[in-house]
């Protein structure tokens, strides 16, 4: 089980899934909090899907606030970071790209491609979380 | 006043709407041993500082967020409080950045934000201790019974509650003790040489005179005097000061030397994430505005133009020394040199001191670090003193003329004059002594020191009251909070501030609990 978990944790960082971030929050994990990063990485999933769908309501109302989706995004961002979501972070950097130039058609695309990247990272913590227990 | 200082329980109160991000700070503060209170939203945050004015040290809070503009709390947290603010954010824009610096926050942090950066933020806090303890010695100091008398109305007519100072005017009791003093020793007849108050009003009218004479190097003390036409001051007066504008403008000139010294300053060996400017790194080339504090780059240039119009042996091996041991991001001299082209500063030590200002506490090193560096010049220090405002003087009279960039200098100065200041008060090239002159207990700690020196603070007085000369948007020592004010000025006048804003800090000194 454990070298399990170290090969996940391995391709997840090989494959860029994840950053240093994530070992800052390892570091942070300690007697007192013991699941201290799946704490943390839940309640960022949590979080994130609140803002995923408020980005999704805002597109598909069509009208694109170029604005309004790059507040969004950058709440995203920053929420992002905080795991170490590395993939994703990009992802933001080039949707605010987008919003920055006015482009739509950029915009959903790259959202598209953030959804994948944030379902595929939360299903590899789950199964490292729950490898790692 | 023996207790060491000590950043553990420092009372951090966190504001970041990001709930994973609110839940990754609080461990990270507590694991630096810090007290930490979280919060989701600007107004509960408002709400909880203002319940409990004493109850917080410094404040970090995120520049996003729902309910309020975290630019805008820091604002309400800065004029009311008095608190030093740590900007967040995952974006590093110079521009937002420049914002943060501007409505006051004493250190603008790029998220991921690092352990090493929280660690060292306690150092904001006792800067801005240090600050205000200066401040009111400065203000009581020396004329002060002549200066009450004059200004009394004027400066306490100034403002409402000073939360920040009334915390601390109940601690200072040395000051009416100094006030005692002074009025046994009235400045004019005294055989101590007379203390005389620079205030903002009485160095634009030296400066007036020496520029109504024309160059100042030919302008005489009895001639200025007479041009000033103050009736109290003496030629003495009038010569000391002039003595230090003078070095102050030498050293200008030295101030290009500086420039290029602080680019050698780069390769210092303080890992970057230990200051502030180690956020700038995260994001390179962006942050370059790292503004308050942890770059030592500020701190090194304080030292050097301090120690340069010194001549002084032991300044310039200690000054350089300190910036050996503070290295700076390259991102921060960049920053400066960019800042400097942008604001239109022309002289890049001047500038560069002001924003090391924050940064000068900031560094990783603890503050007896920063002891040997005093204690050396402790000999010196009361030559050393004089000099700093002289910079601080001639930048006031800079501003007369019609640049502002100066008050960054001054601020520098100031900074720079607090360790040194601090330390000379005690007098003693004792490392414990001048720890516990900078530790919580620092007023009680200045208030023995203080009283007992023979040093002459009105140079300190200077520094705060310089800085506002000639320059109408020049903002005192309350770097790490200025007023919302400074948001409506261009950067080079980050500091400005209203002549009233100035006498409101006077008065806060002054204030007498």
């Amino acid at each position: 089980m454990q070298r399990q978990v170290a090969l996940i944790k391995q391709s997840l960082f090989d494959q860029g899934y994840l950053d240093e971030q994530f070992i800052e929050l390892e570091e942070l994990q300690d007697d007192a909090n013991p699941n201290f990063v799946e704490e943390v990485a839940t309640l960022y999933f949590k979080d994130s899907a609140r803002l995923i769908s408020n980005i999704e309501q805002a597109l598909e109302r069509g009208s694109f606030d170029f604005n309004r989706l790059d507040n969004y995004m950058h709440q995203f961002k920053g929420s992002s970071t905080s795991i170490g979501a590395s993939k994703v972070k990009t992802e933001c950097t080039m949707f605010r790209e987008y919003c920055r130039v006015g482009n739509a058609e950029g915009c959903l695309r790259t959202f598209k491609q953030l959804k994948k990247e944030h379902a595929t990272l939360r299903k590899k913590l789950e199964q490292y979380f729950q490898a790692s227990k | 006043m023996d207790k060491g200082f000590s950043p553990v329980g420092l009372r951090v109160l966190v504001v970041d709407d990001d709930p994973t991000w609110l839940k990754i700070l609080e461990k990270m503060l507590k694991k630096c041993s810090y007290e930490v209170t979280t919060c989701g939203l600007a107004r509960e945050a408002l709400r909880l500082l203002r319940e409990r004015k004493d109850g917080y040290d410094i404040v970090i809070s995120d520049v996003n967020m729902p309910d309020m503009d975290g630019f805008k709390l820091l604002e309400h947290v800065g004029l009311e409080l008095d608190l030093p603010v740590i900007m967040m954010s995952v974006d590093g824009e110079t521009k937002r950045v420049m914002k943060g610096v501007q409505h006051g926050a004493c250190d603008y942090l790029l998220k991921p934000i690092r352990m090493k950066e929280l660690k060292i933020i306690w150092q904001h806090v006792l800067r801005k201790k240090l600050q205000e303890v200066r401040d009111i010695e400065g203000c009581y100091e020396g004329g002060a019974d002549w200066f009450t008398r004059n200004d009394e109305a004027h400066l306490l007519g100034g403002g409402g509650e000073d939360v920040s100072f009334g915390r601390k005017r109940k601690e200072f009791d040395f000051e009416k003790k100094l006030l005692l003093q002074d009025e046994s020793d009235p400045s004019s007849s005294s055989s101590k040489k007379a203390r005389v108050v620079w205030s903002f009003e009485l160095h634009q009218k030296f400066v007036n005179a020496v520029n109504q004479i024309g160059c100042d190097h030919k302008a005489g003390p009895k001639k200025i005097l007479d041009l000033m036409n103050v009736p109290w001051l003496t030629r003495e007066n009038v010569a000391s000061h002039l003595q230090k504008y003078r070095l102050y403008l030498s050293r200008l000139e030295k101030g290009k030397e500086l420039k290029c010294y602080s680019g050698g300053v780069k390769n210092m060996d303080l890992p970057p994430k230990g200051s502030e400017f180690s956020s700038v790194h995260q994001s390179p080339g962006k942050n370059s505005y790292a503004f308050s504090g942890g770059s030592s780059d500020p701190k090194q240039l304080a030292s050097s133009s301090v120690s340069d119009p010194s001549s002084d042996v032991h300044m310039p091996p200690k000054a350089k020394k300190t910036r050996v041991e503070f290295d700076p991001p390259i991102s921060s001299s960049c920053a400066f040199d960019s800042l400097l082209s942008w604001s239109d500063v022309p002289d890049p030590l001047e500038s560069k001191p002001q924003i090391l200002y924050g940064s000068s506490f900031l560094q990783q090193q603890p503050l007896p670090s920063q002891s040997p560096y005093v204690a050396n010049s402790a000999p010196t220090l009361m030559e050393q003193e004089m000099k700093p405002s002289y910079e601080t003087s001639v930048n006031a009279d800079e501003f007369l003329m019609p640049q502002d960039k100066n008050s960054t200098v001054i601020l520098q100065d100031l900074d720079l004059s607090a360790p040194s200041a601090i330390s000379s008060i005690n007098v003693t090239n004792d490392t414990e002594s001048i720890l516990r002159s900078l530790s919580w207990e620092l007023p009680e700690s200045h208030h023995s020191g203080f009283i007992d020196t023979d040093l002459d603070f009105s140079w300190l007085q200077n520094e705060h009251f310089l800085a506002n000369t000639g320059l109408q948007n020049f903002q005192l020592q309350d770097y790490s909070c200025s007023p919302s004010l400074l948001s409506e000025l261009p950067p080079h006048l980050w500091f400005g501030n209203e002549p009233d804003e100035y006498t409101l800090m006077v008065d806060h000194g002054l204030f007498i609990s």
